[in-house]
């Protein structure tokens, strides 16, 4: 029978699969961090449980971590409770940690591909949303509640639904200007929030294939936000040589064996589809998001949509409500919204390519009169790396704030957030009201609209710069 | 966990769709290291006037019909957004276990019934339908069979929901999904001694 890459991890994690239960699949590679950790560890402790397999687990300490002054102890008490509950989870576990000092510390999943801990056909969950970044590498790569962590420690496995599969094919080459980022959103802006619900999702295609691995992250990070349980993209030349020579990676005879297993993973030609979605990449302009869901989002050189031209009910209440909360009239032109503030960062755009796209834009400009803008990488390695090739330095002298890695204001849990009102350009995944700070309006842009936006004080159409 | 009984409760209608989990329960509350306690902070900056403690009138939720609600029926796509588990502790922690939309976020859905709450589905007819019936008697109460599978409502719009058995019977048994799994300890053993053979490198 063909198989899609889906059924093919799927069937080569089965543990138990008997009448009456969930199917029970296990799991390889078991990411944390600080938020969602310590009542897992509180009820395998109550219940005198052990975690299985420490060598699967890794993690990060990013959500609440200060972006400035990290050398002073962190002034909010209760994130600093939860900082030190998950270093003493970790060291009596013995869990490898990444903790806030460590020179590998990070977003987790920005540190985990760094480090070649994850490879393709493996079985990944994390108590995060995100850990659909993961299926760049051709993973099955999902997040799970602080319930299911504890099972995870405790078993290994993970009694699991199996899910339908939707191929995402993107055609065409995308044009200079728009990034896997508008690849991203586009999608959503096409199958909504729920349009993946129940879903693993393959994305495929030229345009996908043309996509660097940092690319194809941002891309599958998002599979989340279309409601899909997770985002695969196959394997190829581009996955073997980034994961060749990483820490984690395997080495030597290893390498081979792997290699050959790789191969093997992509889905068979004319394997069947639940559903199947095309897209043209060439049609994909820079998008920004207008709303408060990702689903609502249009390109750049686009109008905020009217309530009307929805053809259903909920769409228009939606569209209303989100144009109250956000402040916008229907029919405005995207490039005449203005903006307070400008964030570039997260685990969808704080690699190393975002900071390198967003600086070519930023250099030799200056942020805009009343715009604040932040850059915050997504590890201390990709801050290094940018400070290497003088990025900071771009950045610096067009008036942006260069900070310490953590997650920062794509959920604004640190302390770094919007004040009511305020308006952000920002690159990463989540547009919900109050997301980036109560009150606080935010529009999902590509780490180069965002540099634009920093330096114009408003949306622009980066194409016509 | 505790086991789910047969039990009749006030309706509370929230006619909105895609109610995020930023929403539900807004990140500044995930900082805890506990798991009880987050009931008072449930929908926070909705539920909450601008100082954060005294309750906004406008909430649907703080109406004095719904006070006590053990039901809740929201839109469609409830819980999008985080996994963070927090989202049902807070449900659960501010009283209710049972939940009535056309659709739920997939995290957001399993973790509900790790927590002891029921998410039924139902069609946007049905859901339609139950919406009038709360908005013309609010404070109405619901029975919830989850044995029968059953819900009745005062005016005569009860239906019977479909659920997973696996599902059902975990939340009439409160019975906790790990010890289950461990049940096959064997089985994940055998799976692991294999693992070992068929994929080296993740064992080097
Ligand atoms: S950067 Fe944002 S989306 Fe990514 S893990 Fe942190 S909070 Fe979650």
């Amino acid at each position: 029978m063909k198989k899609t890459m889906y059924e093919k991890i799927w069937d080569s994690h089965l543990v138990v699969d008997v009448e009456g239960q969930a199917p029970v699949i296990y799991v390889d590679r078991h990411l944390m961090h600080e938020v969602t950790s310590p009542q897992a560890f509180e009820g395998l402790k109550i219940s005198g449980r052990k975690v299985r397999n420490p060598h699967s687990i890794l993690a990060t300490m990013d959500h609440c971590v200060p972006t400035k002054n990290r050398n002073l102890p962190i002034a909010d008490l209760i994130a600093r409770k939860q900082i030190e509950t998950m270093a003493e989870n970790c060291l009596e576990n013995g869990l490898n940690l990444y903790d806030m000092k460590s020179p590998n510390n990070g977003v987790i999943h920005v540190v985990v591909p760094e480090h070649g801990f994850v490879h393709p056909g493996m079985v990944v969950v994390c108590g995060d949303s995100h850990t659909a970044t993961h299926g760049a590498f051709g993973a099955l790569a999902f997040g799970i509640g602080t319930s299911e962590v504890e099972h995870v420690m405790a078993t290994q496995t993970l009694p699991q639904k199996k899910s339908k599969t939707m191929l995402v094919q993107v055609n065409g080459e995308l044009s200079k200007y728009s990034t896997a980022k508008d690849i991203a959103l586009a999608i959503i802006g096409k199958i909504g929030t729920a349009g993946g619900t129940g879903y693993v999702i393959e994305y495929a295609g030229d345009a996908i294939k043309a996509l660097s691995m940092e690319g194809r992250m941002t891309l599958c990070n998002m599979a989340i936000e279309a409601g899909a349980r997770a985002g695969l993209v196959a394997p190829d030349e581009k996955t073997y040589e980034y994961l060749n020579g990483k820490e984690f990676a395997p080495k030597g005879d290893n390498w081979e064996l792997a290699l050959a297993y790789w191969k093997s993973l992509p889905s068979d030609t004319g394997a069947e589809f639940d559903t199947v979605i095309t897209l043209n990449a060439a049609d994909i302009a820079p998008q920004v998001s207008w709303g408060t869901s990702p689903e609502q989002v249009i390109g750049v050189d686009a109008n905020v949509p009217a309530p009307e031209s929805f053809d259903n009910e909920g769409k228009r209440k939606a569209c209303e409500s989100a144009l109250a909360y956000m402040g916008l009239t229907a029919n405005m032109p995207i490039t005449d919204i203005k903006i307070d503030y400008v964030f570039i960062g997260s685990c969808t755009n704080g690699r190393i390519e975002d900071f390198r796209s967003a600086a070519e834009v930023a250099k030799g400009t200056k942020v805009a009169d009343g715009v604040t803008a932040i850059v915050v990488p997504g590890s201390y390695h990709v801050k290094e790396q940018a400070e290497k090739e003088g990025l900071d330095k771009i950045f610096i002298d067009a008036g942006w704030e260069w900070r310490e890695p953590g997650c920062s204001m794509c959920l604004a849990m640190n302390g770094d957030e919007l004040s009511k009102g305020q308006r952000c350009a920002s690159t990463s995944n989540r547009n919900f009201e109050g997301r980036q700070g109560k009150g606080g309006r935010t529009h999902l842009v590509s780490p180069a609209m965002a540099a634009a936006a920093a330096a114009a004080g408003h949306f622009v159409d980066i194409r016509k710069l | 966990m505790q086991p789910y009984t047969k039990h009749e409760s006030i309706a509370a209608l929230m006619n909105r769709s895609n109610v995020d989990t930023d929403q539900i329960i807004p990140k500044q509350f995930l900082k805890k290291v506990e798991r009880s306690g987050f009931g008072v902070h449930l929908f926070h900056d909705w539920r909450y006037n601008d100082d954060g403690v005294t309750p906004n009138p406008e909430f649907e939720l703080n109406k004095p019909a719904f006070q006590g609600a053990k039901i809740l029926v929201a839109g469609d796509n409830f819980g999008c957004g985080s996994s963070r588990e927090h989202a049902p502790w807070a449900i659960a922690d501010y009283g209710f276990n049972t939940i009535i939309s056309t659709s739920y976020a997939d995290i957001f859905y399993n973790n509900c019934f790790k927590n002891g709450i029921l998410a039924i589905i139902v069609s946007q007819a049905q859901l339609d339908t139950l919406m009038a019936e709360i908005a013309s008697n609010e404070g109405g109460k619901f029975i919830v069979d989850l044995e029968n599978r059953q819900v009745t409502t005062p005016a005569g719009n009860g239906f019977t929901f479909e659920i997973d058995p696996f599902r059902q019977g975990n939340l009439l048994s409160g019975l906790d999904d790990i010890g289950l799994t461990l049940k096959h300890v064997d089985k994940i053993d055998q799976y692991e001694a294999q693992h070992k053979q068929n994929y080296p490198w993740l064992w080097a």
